[in-house]
């Protein structure tokens, strides 16, 4: 029997892209289905009933929510194709320590810096950054974070990347200027099919924004 | 201990992170060392081994480090692979098992603390808030437990019942030190019938610092928390 795979997402979903780039890079089939969060699909809903968020991975009929789950769920059933996450346990705990901390920090400190201004948006770019560069460390010498190939925490980071021309514009600062060597990486992950074709334009993320701010009174 | 396989734990025996990582490597019978750490004055090996958030708990596995209890709990479980194993097998399962476990994490823990450093409207607002997360984990935990009958043993144990039970295996300690009901076996028969089970078990017991302990750390916490935001 084949398998049928259906992704409830949203375009500019920075979670929603991680699971796009993981079943691009094993060249997994799927149908792609785009939801109005404001006005949900039943069949979200019915897949998604604790957190009623995209993006939903919905496998034979069967439900993963959560991006960093549907990730590592994605690279452990098509474990054969383009491998995401080291095989060394050790490799993999620094991994998902990473992704960990992407988590924890990028989404939040980056809605900091669009949604707020003055001395809290100043603190929102400072602290930014500060993740950033320590990302950047980690990155090393590498040409991604997975070492020669693209791995778990390139595709749980790159998607914020699209993001970065709302942020720049939004809190007036250069993100390229700060970390040039984050930039050159993600310039060189969107080489890649997988990434390019999974993530929207920066300009179009910026126009969402703007709407965004109209629309909740943020100036 | 001979240095292949040295296993240093560094941990506060008040910490619910810092118990779960202790409570996997006894589970495996996997022995370490343990460092209690001093979180007013940390030492410069933890420093050293989680320079990024300074936290505890961090574990070293032949000199390197890991820190994050849940990245933590995951390699013990692929790094000794006996019995209990933390994860299931089956990819969709162990999905399961991270889904239950990050909504614990991201969103019953932070509520807690919240009931347990406040009072008045705020605390009554967590409790609610605690009570309506409980029946959303009451309801998502019937298909873990189809028999309706969580039976729990140190050969079957996981990663979920591990965090379940950092969190609210001292509910009985919560309940008295803020006189309010945190675990209804009423409302939710099964997260008390589970939790009762994890409470049962040897090893759990052990680890369990005693009682009066719990009560007297939960005091301090929540006088210091009340005079401060006072």
């Amino acid at each position: 029997m084949a398998d049928e795979l259906v992704l409830l997402d949203f375009w500019p979903s920075p979670f929603g892209m991680r699971v796009r780039i993981a079943l691009a890079e094993k060249g997994i089939k799927h149908e792609y289905r785009e939801e109005d969060l404001r006005n949900k699909s039943a069949l979200l809903l019915q897949m998604n009933p604790v957190h009623k968020k995209i993006p939903v991975l919905i496998h034979n009929g069967k439900p993963v929510c959560e991006s960093l789950i549907q990730v590592q769920y994605i690279d452990e059933v098509w474990h054969d194709q383009a491998p995401l996450l080291p095989s060394d346990p050790y490799q993999r705990a620094i991994a998902r320590f990473w992704a960990d901390f992407v988590d924890k920090k990028i989404y939040e400190l980056g809605r900091k810096i669009w949604t707020t201004k003055g001395e809290e948006q100043e603190t929102g770019k400072k602290e930014f950054i500060e993740c950033l560069k320590l990302l950047e460390g980690e990155l090393g010498d590498k040409p991604y974070f997975g070492g020669e190939n693209l791995g778990y925490v390139d595709v749980v980071l790159v998607p914020f990347y699209s993001w970065f021309l709302a942020y720049e514009k939004c809190g007036n600062f250069s993100i390229e200027a700060e970390c040039p060597k984050l930039i050159a990486w993600a310039q060189r992950c969107l080489q890649k099919e997988s990434v390019s074709k999974s993530l929207p334009d920066q300009e179009k993320v910026y126009g969402f924004v703007l709407q965004l701010k109209k629309i909740f009174g943020i100036e | 201990m001979g240095e292949e396989n040295k296993v240093i734990l560094h941990g506060v025996w008040a910490s619910p992170f810092s118990k779960r990582v202790e409570l996997a490597l006894k589970l495996k019978g996997i022995p370490f060392e343990y460092v209690e750490e001093d979180l007013q004055n940390k030492s410069p090996q933890l420093l050293r081994c989680n320079p990024v958030h300074k936290k505890i708990p961090v574990l070293v596995h032949n000199g390197k480090p890991i820190a994050e209890s849940l990245v933590i709990l995951e390699y013990i479980d692929e790094t000794w692979k006996n019995s209990p194993r933390l994860l299931p097998k089956d990819p969709y399962k162990r999905a399961k098992v991270r889904f239950w476990t990050s909504f614990v994490q991201q969103q019953l823990f932070d509520t807690m603390f919240t009931v347990t450093k406040t009072e008045g409207e705020a605390q009554r607002k967590a409790v609610k808030e605690v009570s309506e997360k409980l029946q959303v984990l009451e309801e998502g935990i019937k298909e873990l437990f189809p028999n309706g009958n969580p039976c729990i043993d140190s050969q079957n144990i996981g990663l979920l019942d591990i965090v379940i039970l950092s969190l609210l295996g001292p509910h009985k300690v919560q309940e008295e030190v803020l006189g309010i009901k945190i675990i209804d076996p009423e409302k939710t028969p099964l997260i008390f019938a589970w939790l009762t089970a994890i409470n049962q078990l040897t090893v759990v017991k052990e680890a369990t610092p005693p009682h009066d302990k719990l009560v007297a750390l939960l005091k301090f916490l929540r006088e210091n928390s009340l005079k401060s935001s006072a």
